[in-house]
Formats: C-alpha cells, sequence, structure tokens
C-alpha cells in the first residue's frame, strides 16, 4: 500500500460522512430555496426579504449587533480588572466562571431570567418591573449578555496578559501618557482580539435559537431563527417550508460573510496568544 | 543618561496604575458579580420557596419521580456517547492520516472542520428536514426506504448523533488539532515502525495515550454540547433532555428552574474534568 492510498483510507470516512450528513442537506438547502413546487424560481428569496421575514431578519441582526458590542466592551473591561488584578485567586475564579457561564446557552439560560425577571420572577418583583420586561428587545439583550460577556472575557484575557509591562514601562520612559499608550500600543495589538470577539459574539447570538424559544420570546421581537422554526414546524401552509429555507440561506450568507472577517484575525490574534 | 532618567520615572509612572484603577476595577467586579450572581442566586429560591408552602426542597425530589425525566435524560447520555464514540472514530484516523501522508489536505480538512461554524443550526436542521423528506420520497421503492426509517426511529434517533457529530466537529477538531501539535507525531509513528510495532499497537499504544488530554476535553466538551442541544432535536421532533425541560416548564415551572440549576452544575462539573484532564498532562 502506498503512502497516499494510506491517506486517503484514513481520510475517506471522515469525507464520505461529511458529505452524506453535512453537504447533502446544505445542497437539499440551496435547491429548496430556488424551487417552488418542484419548479426554479426566486420567488422564495424574494419572500424572505419582505415583510415579516424581513422584520425579523433585521431583528435578528440588530439584536446580535447590540449583544457584540455591548458584550465586547463590558467583557473587555471584567477582563483587564481580572488580569491586572494582585490576586490570583480572583482571576482564576473569573475565568473558570466565565468557562462554564460560555457553554451555558440555551434552554436552561432562559429559565434562569424568567425565574429572575420574568413576569412572577424573584428579582422583577422587588423592583417592580412591569409585566413583560423580560420580554423586550433589551431584556433580550440582558438574557443574551449573559453568555457573551464571559465569553469575550475568555477571548479577551490572553491577549491581555500580552500586553507586557514592558511596553509601557517604554511608552512611559519615551514621555507617552496613559492615553497615548493605549492609543498607539495597547489598543492596536489588541485590535484582532477585539474584533475577533464582536464576531463571535454575534455569531453566536445570531444563530440562538433555544433560549429565545424557551423564553417565549418570539411573539414581541421577531427574530429569524424563531420564524424559520415556525415555518418548518406548521403545517398551515405548503410553500412556507421553501420559504424557510430561504430565510435560512440568508441567515447562512449573512453569518458567512461575518465568519469571514473573524476567521483570518484568528489566524492573526493567536501571534499575540502565545 | 537615558537611563537614569528612566529609572528615575519609574515609580512615578508605576504608582498610578497601582493605585488609580483600584476603584473602577472594584466597581467593575462589583457590578459583574451582580450580574452574574443575582440570576443564580433567584433561581435557586425560585425554586425553594413558594408563598403558599414556604420554603421546600419538593422540587428536586420531585424531578426524579417527573414523568420523562429519567427516559429523556438516558437519551441524552446515549446520544451523546454515540457522538463521541463516532466523531472520535472518525477525525482520530483522518487526522493522523493527513499529517502522516498526505499533508496537502490539511488545509482542506481544515476549512472542512470548521464550515459547521458557520452554519446556524436552525438552517443546517432545515436542509436536513428537507433531505430526510425528499429522501424517503426517492428511496421509497428500495431497500435504503428502511435504512433511512431506522435512523430516524424514536427510541434511538441515529439521525441526531449524526446531526450532533456534525455540529461538535469544529470543536473536536481543534481539540485534537492542538493535542497533535505537542508531539511529533510522524517520528513517534517511524520510531515505533523501525523498533517492529504493527499499525493496531502504534495507535493504541503510542498515539493514543499521548493524545489522551486532547481526547478527553473533545469527548467532554461533545457530552456538554449534546446535553444541552436543543434546536435539532425540536425540530426534528425528538425529547431528549433539553426539549423535554421545555415540554414541561408551561406546567410546573419550579420543576423547570431547578433543572436548569443542575444543568449549569452539570457543565461545571464537566469544565473541571476537562481542566484536570489538561492539568494531568502538564505534570
Amino acid at each position: 500500500m502506498t503512502t497516499r492510498s494510506r491517506g486517503w483510507l484514513g481520510t475517506l470516512p471522515l469525507f464520505a460522512f461529511y458529505a452524506f450528513v453535512f453537504g447533502v442537506p446544505l445542497v437539499a438547502l440551496l435547491v429548496g430555496a430556488f424551487t417552488s413546487q418542484g419548479r426554479p424560481t426566486l420567488e422564495n428569496m424574494r419572500q424572505s426579504l419582505q415583510g415579516g421575514n424581513l422584520t425579523s431578519m433585521a431583528g435578528s441582526v440588530q439584536v446580535s449587533a447590540v449583544v457584540a458590542l455591548l458584550g465586547a466592551v463590558l467583557g473587555t473591561f471584567l477582563a483587564y480588572a481580572v488580569v491586572t488584578s494582585r490576586f490570583a485567586a480572583l482571576r482564576q475564579s473569573v475565568l473558570t466562571a466565565s468557562g462554564v457561564l460560555a457553554n451555558f446557552g440555551g434552554v436552561p439560560l432562559a429559565f434562569f431570567w424568567v425565574a429572575t425577571l420574568g413576569n412572577s420572577g424573584v428579582v422583577s418583583g422587588l423592583l417592580g418591573l412591569p409585566s413583560g420586561a423580560l420580554y423586550t428587545f433589551w431584556g433580550l439583550v440582558v438574557v443574551y449578555l449573559y453568555f457573551s460577556v464571559p465569553l469575550m472575557v475568555l477571548v479577551m484575557a490572553p491577549a491581555l496578559d500580552g500586553l507586557r509591562p514592558q511596553w509601557r514601562e517604554a511608552a512611559a520612559g519615551n514621555g507617552a501618557t496613559a492615553w497615548h499608550y493605549w492609543r498607539y500600543v495597547g489598543l492596536p495589538v489588541l485590535t484582532p482580539a477585539l474584533l475577533g470577539g464582536v464576531v463571535l459574539l454575534f455569531g453566536s447570538a445570531f444563530a440562538a435559537y433555544a433560549t429565545a424559544a424557551a423564553m417565549g420570546a418570539g411573539t414581541v421581537v421577531p427574530l429569524v431563527t424563531l420564524k424559520i422554526a415556525n415555518a418548518l414546524t406548521s403545517d398551515v401552509l405548503i410553500g412556507q417550508e421553501n420559504v424557510a429555507l430561504a430565510l435560512s440561506l440568508d441567515m447562512i450568507v449573512i453569518a458567512g460573510l461575518v465568519m469571514a472577517v473573524y476567521l483570518p484575525l484568528q489566524k492573526r490574534s493567536t501571534r499575540w496568544l502565545r | 543618561m537615558a537611563a537614569v532618567t528612566g529609572l528615575e520615572r519609574t515609580p512615578a509612572t508605576a504608582a498610578p496604575p497601582a493605585t488609580r484603577p483600584r476603584a473602577w476595577r472594584a466597581l467593575v467586579l462589583v457590578l459583574a458579580g451582580l450580574y452574574f450572581l443575582v440570576p443564580l442566586g433567584a433561581s435557586l429560591w425560585y425554586t425553594i420557596y413558594t408563598p403558599t408552602a414556604g420554603v421546600s426542597f419538593g422540587a428536586y425530589g420531585e424531578l426524579l419521580t417527573a414523568e420523562g425525566f429519567a427516559g429523556s435524560l438516558a437519551l441524552s447520555l446515549g446520544l451523546g456517547l454515540a457522538t463521541i464514540a463516532l466523531v472520535l472514530l472518525l477525525t482520530l484516523p483522518a487526522m493522523l492520516a493527513v499529517r502522516l501522508f498526505t499533508p496537502r489536505l490539511r488545509p482542506v480538512m481544515e476549512v472542512l472542520c470548521t464550515l459547521p461554524l458557520v452554519v446556524p443550526p436552525i438552517t443546517f436542521v432545515a436542509g436536513l428536514g428537507t433531505s430526510l423528506r425528499a429522501g424517503a420520497d426517492v428511496l421509497a421503492p428500495t431497500p435504503f426506504w428502511a435504512t433511512l426509517i431506522a435512523l430516524q426511529d424514536p427510541a434511538f434517533p441515529i439521525v441526531l448523533v449524526l446531526a450532533y457529530v456534525v455540529l461538535v466537529l469544529p470543536f473536536v477538531y481543534r481539540s485534537l488539532d492542538a493535542g497533535l501539535r505537542t508531539m511529533d507525531v510522524r517520528t513517534l509513528v517511524e520510531a515505533a515502525r523501525n523498533l517492529g510495532a504493527s499499525w493496531p499497537h502504534v495507535v493504541f499504544r503510542v498515539i493514543i495515550p499521548n493524545l489522551r488530554s486532547a481526547l478527553a476535553s473533545a469527548s467532554f466538551l461533545t457530552l456538554a454540547l449534546v446535553f444541552g442541544e436543543f434546536t435539532v432535536a425540536r425540530l426534528l421532533g425528538y425529547q431528549p433532555f433539553a426539549v423535554w425541560i421545555v415540554t414541561i416548564s408551561g406546567s410546573r415551572g419550579q420543576l423547570s428552574v431547578a433543572v436548569s440549576i443542575l444543568s449549569l452544575l452539570l457543565i461545571w462539573l464537566l469544565l473541571l474534568a476537562v481542566s484536570s484532564a489538561f492539568g494531568r498532562e502538564k505534570k
């Protein structure tokens, strides 16, 4: 057996699996998005960018963008506060907690917040929040930040560790103020990690479905993931399914464009993580 | 001269960073602590206190007897273990083969294994559901039809295992890639082969022991992801753990919050296991 055939032998099962389980559904999605009752058409795509569908897409993008920007800023401050702390125990416990909370999405997250700020929640009673406060745009943002901020801390902590104290000393030795240091040294070094983090947060908030579905937030905040799920599970309208596929395609295009920014940046930022 | 002025300035410039940020750091930490701990405390309170019954841990006791709890938990566990077995069986040989025999395929592997990150799970399941229905129509007259139906057996939906393998592929790939980076696979394999080791011997006695912590972390991440997975299972109409919680939440709010707290605990334990797996290797 030659080395080449051995290489193919090892990789073939994975490639075959990938083509069947990932490739076939993507092709089905693509075909479905551009056909209606067996005929090729652009009607699904047109409908996916109209009316309620467009509103839900805009809603998803808005929530994700706000979560990404807020989460990035708050997460960076938290990471900086922890990284520069003298207490090793604080640092360790915050980083561990971030690892747990960044993975704590989906359904349980929704019930945490329903129990806290929901209509019969513990804290909403104390604060006298109006009924339904959790199910607004900003309510959803608060919920999503619960996993986004820890995710940002995990992204930024190693990058902030990479800022050598010597750089600051060298800048100060040359007469730089704190502003100068951050403007010309700190931020440029952190930019790849920051942008990568923003993209990561955007992507995870954009794709999130379980949390919003379990909260029942879709009635107030239009989200494209809820729209797709509704269209796929309801049997009311024939042809809605293909519009759902078209919406899915829109989602993949948006997520793909955003990720296209992230992947090369991630490579660049790993240089500083060493 | 420059060195002297530099030394003279150090105390002056070093002092502000040490004292000034303390106030804002405390503020940031207190606010973050409030934001992250209040929901935790509130959820805990929600599960143990009702105005009528007062404080009771009934919700946690009820859990064990709740209808569907054991079944959905067992299903999720089974799906998790099957996913771990399948994803490792597919990726490990492929990654080894690429490193040893066809390095040119490495960028291809990397792109393929990262691609599922770009595709949101809901769109993946939209395509998957469509292809399953189309497949049933096309394959109806052939023997493959029975296979397709067997894949979707509600008792143990293999189709979920297949979908989960795709979803965890990026994480498993990264984890194993990091593990393989720490050793010189080619030299190890050549050394073992020159000493007369057979291929199975090389894989099981040389490669896998060196990859233990990477394999452990990949497995635990997979388990955590499968346990929390809702989107794919819900839209394909199955009822593993996460879907079950939502089903009962309407009638038994306390119970669903109690389960949420337990799943946070589970994630924490799994991550602890991952970090201790990595810690062992460092020693």
